[in-house]
């Protein structure tokens, strides 16, 4: 309870944290209970296209008379959603083949972390295109194409964690009283490693909800939901005569982000006092 | 040196072929004849063509023996052919890299001539509030989606002011020579340069900031200073030269991840490089193309990354001793 307070209490004392943290918690609510407080189908026509804001429709319409608040809150589910599921998922494997390069070491190590360095080289977005395009675009393609091109910088730290601390004397200890190793590696050495990797994955989930956005703006999306990628694509249509359509959305995707990144921040100063940045 | 160039392109032998066998194994799990999907037919066209293809590919031998035979295609260049106007793939891609790699290179180059000294900037007036002003503008430009960030500024500088074209690379329907060709493609690069090159101008701000203000606690500054050189001077000329280090490294690092951004670019501003190639095979549904794209783009990262070490080797000779 002590280590939460303690936590609580230096994650507060940044304030561009705690913003973010509030303005998060509004994004997230709007998206759990949104679509249902303004419940108006995202895909139906409801009015004129292209409609500037006013009282009837809070943030006008699309190309096809579509409600864009209504756009928002059901693409705020979507973008979460991938951002969220693709971050621990890429973060479980950066674990997984980091954990064990750091751990045992070796002809592994070697083995394991050149092929980090490798999906470091590919160009992740193309990686991601190809994979979606070739797979087509359900959102289970689109969450496993962002994790496989972001998981190797989870590893990388999960190896340098790993490698420094299986050298520490508790870990002997462990050794010493016959415990295997996964043991070790789960129980002991896990909990130890986590707060910088947490912080990593949490910085990525602002990346994944970029990836995304660029995706469906491609037209890379699943074509059943609605995300903010393929809102501002549809704009983009009309950005001669009614640019707030493609405005709107793109400007939600850069409070979000930007909320993710003041919380990474917040997270990394709250864990890893003594990596404090300037 | 010589030692440290041939070791660095010996190491990229096994990279490149481990780009090539992930275009197989994604060449493979794709839906479909893999022997269709590079001769670029999808079931129509000259069947005599298609058989012919896929002898020299191989494609009719055990799973074992393809593997082979398409590398060696590949390391040629020999990317197949693609379902836009059945040309061949490596072709297609060749007339098309050229106008990419502007793109990239402009905007590299407004990232570090905008970057650089802006963080030096920031690093002498670390904790004052313009070191502030320019923090929080980073941090908005992290979050700001590229793609989206190109429609906002043809909005601006295209519809309302009407002083910028706001796509492709050259004027439609004038006949220019020499120096006003050359203007007018600078005219039409400004804007999709300004868009990919506005985040690494905030990467560089950050990264050279917290460089600069690393180098400028240790000894010899301090020696400059009190040999009596001016703060500025033991900035700009005794402090930046090292800072300047990482980012270097941090160029090779971003290559992959600025190409990325370019084909998004590409697409907003109908740029004729790869990224248009990307939109077009992805609505063509020309798989053969994105992978002859993946493995060239991957490749161009390699080579970058290459020539990176070796601007390394000159700017910190201590590394190519080890």
């Amino acid at each position: 309870m002590t280590n939460v307070l303690e936590f609580w209490r230096r994650f507060r004392s940044n304030r561009g944290a705690v913003v973010g943290f509030g303005v998060l918690l509004l994004i997230i609510m709007a998206a759990v209970i949104g679509p249902f407080v303004y419940p108006v189908d995202p895909f139906e026509m409801v009015g004129r296209p292209n409609q500037l804001p006013s009282s009837r429709f809070l943030l006008g319409t699309d190309v096809s008379g579509r409600d864009i608040l209504a756009g928002l809150l059901h693409g705020a589910r979507v973008s979460l959603a991938i951002g969220l599921t693709a971050s621990v998922a890429a973060m479980v494997i950066g674990l997984v083949v980091g954990g064990i390069a750091g751990y045992y070491g070796g002809w592994l190590d070697v083995a394991l972390m050149r092929s980090v360095d490798f999906f470091l080289t590919i160009p992740s977005f193309v990686l991601a295109v190809v994979i979606v395009a070739i797979f087509q675009p359900p959102i289970v393609t689109i969450i496993a194409a962002i994790a496989i091109v972001s998981w190797p910088s989870v590893a990388r730290l999960a190896r340098a964690e790993f490698a420094t601390q299986k050298v520490r004397d508790y870990v002997e200890a462990c050794r010493a009283m016959g415990m295997k190793n996964r043991e070790i590696m789960l129980r002991q050495i896990l909990p130890n490693a986590l707060p910088p990797i947490v912080v990593v994955s949490s910085l990525m989930v602002a990346t994944a909800i970029l990836t995304e956005a660029g995706l469906s703006f491609l037209g890379l999306g699943d074509p059943n939901i609605i995300s903010w990628g393929y809102m501002i694509g549809v704009g983009r249509t009309v950005l001669r005569s009614a640019w707030w359509v493609s405005a709107i959305p793109g400007v939600t995707i850069l409070i979000t982000v930007l909320a993710v990144n003041l919380v990474g921040e917040g997270l990394n100063e709250a864990l890893n006092p003594r990596m404090r940045q300037r | 040196m010589a030692w440290f160039l041939l070791v660095r392109l010996l190491q990229t032998i096994p990279v490149i072929l481990a780009i090539a066998s992930l275009n197989f194994l994604l060449l493979h799990m794709a839906p479909g004849d893999a022997a269709d999907i590079i001769v670029g037919t999808s079931g129509h066209g000259s069947a005599e063509a298609a058989e012919e293809l896929r002898r020299s590919y191989g494609l009719d031998k055990p799973l074992f023996q393809q593997f082979f035979v398409y590398i060696g295609h590949l390391l040629r260049f020999d990317l197949g052919v693609s379902i836009i106007q059945g040309r061949p793939v490596a072709e297609l891609i060749a007339e098309r890299i050229g106008a990419t790699l502007i793109l990239m290179l402009s905007s590299i180059t407004i990232a570090v001539v905008v970057g650089v000294p802006l963080g030096i900037f920031a690093s002498l007036r670390y904790r004052t509030v313009t070191d502030t002003v320019l923090t929080v503008l980073a941090l908005v430009v992290y979050a700001t989606p590229q793609f989206w960030l190109g429609l906002m500024l043809i909005v601006f500088f295209s519809i309302t002011l009407g002083i910028l074209p706001s796509g492709g690379m050259r004027s439609i329907g004038v006949e220019l020579d020499g120096l006003r060709s050359v203007i007018d493609v600078a005219k039409h690069l400004i804007l999709p340069a300004l868009t990919l090159g506005l985040f690494y101008v905030a990467v560089y701000t950050r990264l050279m900031r917290a460089s600069m203000l690393d180098v400028m606690t240790l000894d010899y500054i301090t020696t400059a200073r009190a040999k009596g050189a001016s703060e500025l001077r033991a900035a700009f000329v005794h402090a930046a030269r090292n800072a300047l280090l990482p980012v270097v490294t941090v160029i090779g690092v971003q290559v992959g991840h600025l190409l990325g951004g370019s084909i998004l670019v590409e697409t907003v501003f109908g740029w004729p490089g790869l990224g248009r190639l990307v939109l077009d095979a992805l609505l063509q549904r020309d798989l053969n193309l994105l992978l002859g794209i993946l493995f060239v783009s991957s490749i161009v990262v390699v080579a970058t990354n290459l020539l990176v070490d070796v601007i390394y080797g000159f700017l910190d000779p201590r590394l190519v001793q080890e």
